[in-house]
């Protein structure tokens, strides 16, 4: 406690100071963003919620490999499959927690037939519990629904992988 | 006012008339103190948002000028939980402990030279010992909930409220002695004629040590350890839920505007004009800036709310140690000094009152 600390303490210098910037941040442009109305915008590799896509033709892509639920960290993709008549191997029930999804995206990355892809939606909601068990069938309608969307944005990306 | 009541009501008698007239100041005063704090509830969020580079609230209503008004309305519909070993009596009474004094308080404190609730000699007195009484409804609201985290709260409040309170009494040692008189409207009064006359500026040091202990009466930033939701979740109301907790709410704005009013009145000259001196202007349209009217004691009230704002939104909450230095080694000793220092000037006859 020297006479320079105590002259600076009680001169109040750095309360001023600090009272200086937050004066200046009064009057500085604000960054709100108004948000169901304005957006900000997405990069094409956003993690959003996960799709599963179909050839042109109309048959669904995966072949249950299983890589995807094998390399899931969140070990959140259930995957049982069966022989199809015409000899493909096909899956009978994939099944996404999306409690337990974290929304890496190496399910993506493992993908061998680029099946299983992520969608930029990040804002959905479910009412009851056992909604969060995503079911095939919900994965492929949304895959349908976003295809578009999907398609661009992997197209975007593309030089870069 | 007395003679349209009178003259109303011819059969009443003098006594009854001032009780009447009493009786509608005391709803003029508690009316608009709690529309002040549905302003300044949307005054500081509002504030606190424009220095965070935010835009605060914007959803209800124009601009978001009804979010407090729903704010209300949540808190009153909320139900109030009672804590299963909590002491119901004094659990509903704490909240009812605080508000009482902080608005009781304001009797004393004149808004113009005419209007006042109670002119009583000891104005000054009766200031400071209604504002002190405020700490024993914290003290309860921490005891009675039975919870670790509000006995804490309360215990540094506690703590706090004495340490503080000692330096803000010194302080009014100070302005008393200026001001020659325990009435706060004989205080301004001592403060007429210009700005070179108010008191902050001979009792600079007064004047900070007065508003940073007032700070710290009011439980605010940078002071809240009693609430420290960093640290014991809300201090001593958090067992508290909707309408008390809106009340404790209530107290601790009222009392703001309790400290920052009287910081206009006792050191920036209450309801005088700061162009009091400015001849030019007393033959043009802005003649009323020169008269002393209740518009320059909220201005500078409201100034002072700014600033409680301010410092919300600028500085870190003071470490519990650090906070107990500032107040036994800081703020009392300065006090202290400073008294003896306006010995000195009433001695060699400096200083704006001893012109007169």
């Amino acid at each position: 406690m020297n006479i320079k600390h105590i002259l600076k303490t009680l001169s109040m210098i750095d309360l001023i100071k600090g009272f200086n910037v937050t004066l200046k941040a009064l009057f500085r442009e604000k960054v709100t963003i108004q948000y169901p109305e304005v957006k900000t915008p997405l990069s094409p590799r956003f993690r959003g919620k996960l799709a599963l896509m179909r050839y042109d033709n109309g048959e669904e892509r995966c072949i249950a490999c299983k890589l995807c639920s094998a390399v899931c960290p969140a070990q959140a993709i259930t995957i049982e499959s069966e022989e199809r008549e015409d000899g493909t191997r096909r899956t009978t029930k994939f099944e996404i927690d999306a409690f337990k999804c974290i929304y890496c995206g190496f399910c993506e990355e493992a993908c061998p037939v680029d099946s299983i892809v992520e969608t930029n939606i990040f804002a959905y909601h479910m009412t009851e519990n056992h909604q969060r068990i995503q079911t095939k069938e919900m994965l492929l309608e949304t895959g349908d629904d976003y295809k578009e969307e999907i398609t661009t944005n992997r197209a975007k990306d593309s030089k870069f992988t | 006012m007395k003679e349209l009541i009178t003259s109303l009501f011819s059969t009443l008698t003098i006594q009854e008339v001032s009780l009447i007239i009493s009786v509608i100041n005391i709803i003029i005063v508690t009316a608009s103190l709690i529309l002040f704090v549905v302003f300044m509830v949307y005054f500081e969020r509002k504030i606190m948002g424009y220095m965070h580079a935010r835009i605060g609230p914007n959803r209800v209503g124009p601009k978001g000028i009804f979010q407090s008004l729903a704010d209300t309305i949540k808190l009153l519909f909320k139900e109030i939980i009672i804590p299963a070993k909590a002491d119901r009596f004094m659990f509903l009474l704490a909240p009812i402990l605080l508000l009482i004094p902080a608005i009781a308080a304001w009797a004393v404190v004149p808004l113009n030279p005419e209007f006042l609730i109670a002119d009583i000699n000891a104005g000054l007195l009766y200031l400071l010992a209604l504002t002190s009484f405020g700490v024993y409804g914290v003290i309860l609201a921490g005891w009675a909930s039975n919870s670790k985290y509000a006995f804490l709260g309360s215990m540094r409040a506690a703590a706090q409220m004495v340490a503080y309170e000692i330096a803000m009494g010194f302080a009014l040692v100070g302005v008393l002695m200026a001001g020659g008189s325990l009435k706060l409207g004989a205080i301004v009064a001592a403060q007429s004629g210009g700005i070179q006359n108010w008191f902050f500026i001979p009792l600079f040091p007064l004047f900070i040590v007065y508003f940073i202990s007032g700070v710290a009466e009011t439980n605010r930033h940078p002071f809240d350890v009693a609430e420290g939701e960093a640290e014991i979740v809300a201090g001593f109301h958090v067992e508290y839920s909707g309408a008390a907790f809106a009340i404790f709410f209530l107290a601790e704005y009222i009392n703001m505007a309790l400290i920052s009013i009287l910081t206009a009145i006792f050191f920036l000259g209450g309801w005088e004009s700061v162009f009091s001196n400015f001849s030019i202007l007393e033959n043009s349209v802005f003649s009323f800036l020169i008269q002393p009217s209740i518009f320059w004691l909220l201005s500078k009230t409201l100034f002072f709310l700014f600033v409680f704002v301010w410092l919300r939104a600028t500085f870190p909450r003071y470490r519990y140690d650090q906070l107990m230095t500032l107040g036994w080694k800081v703020l009392i000793p300065i006090t202290i000094v400073w008294i003896g220092v306006e010995c000195i000037m009433f001695v060699m006859e400096v200083g704006p009152w001893s012109s007169v």
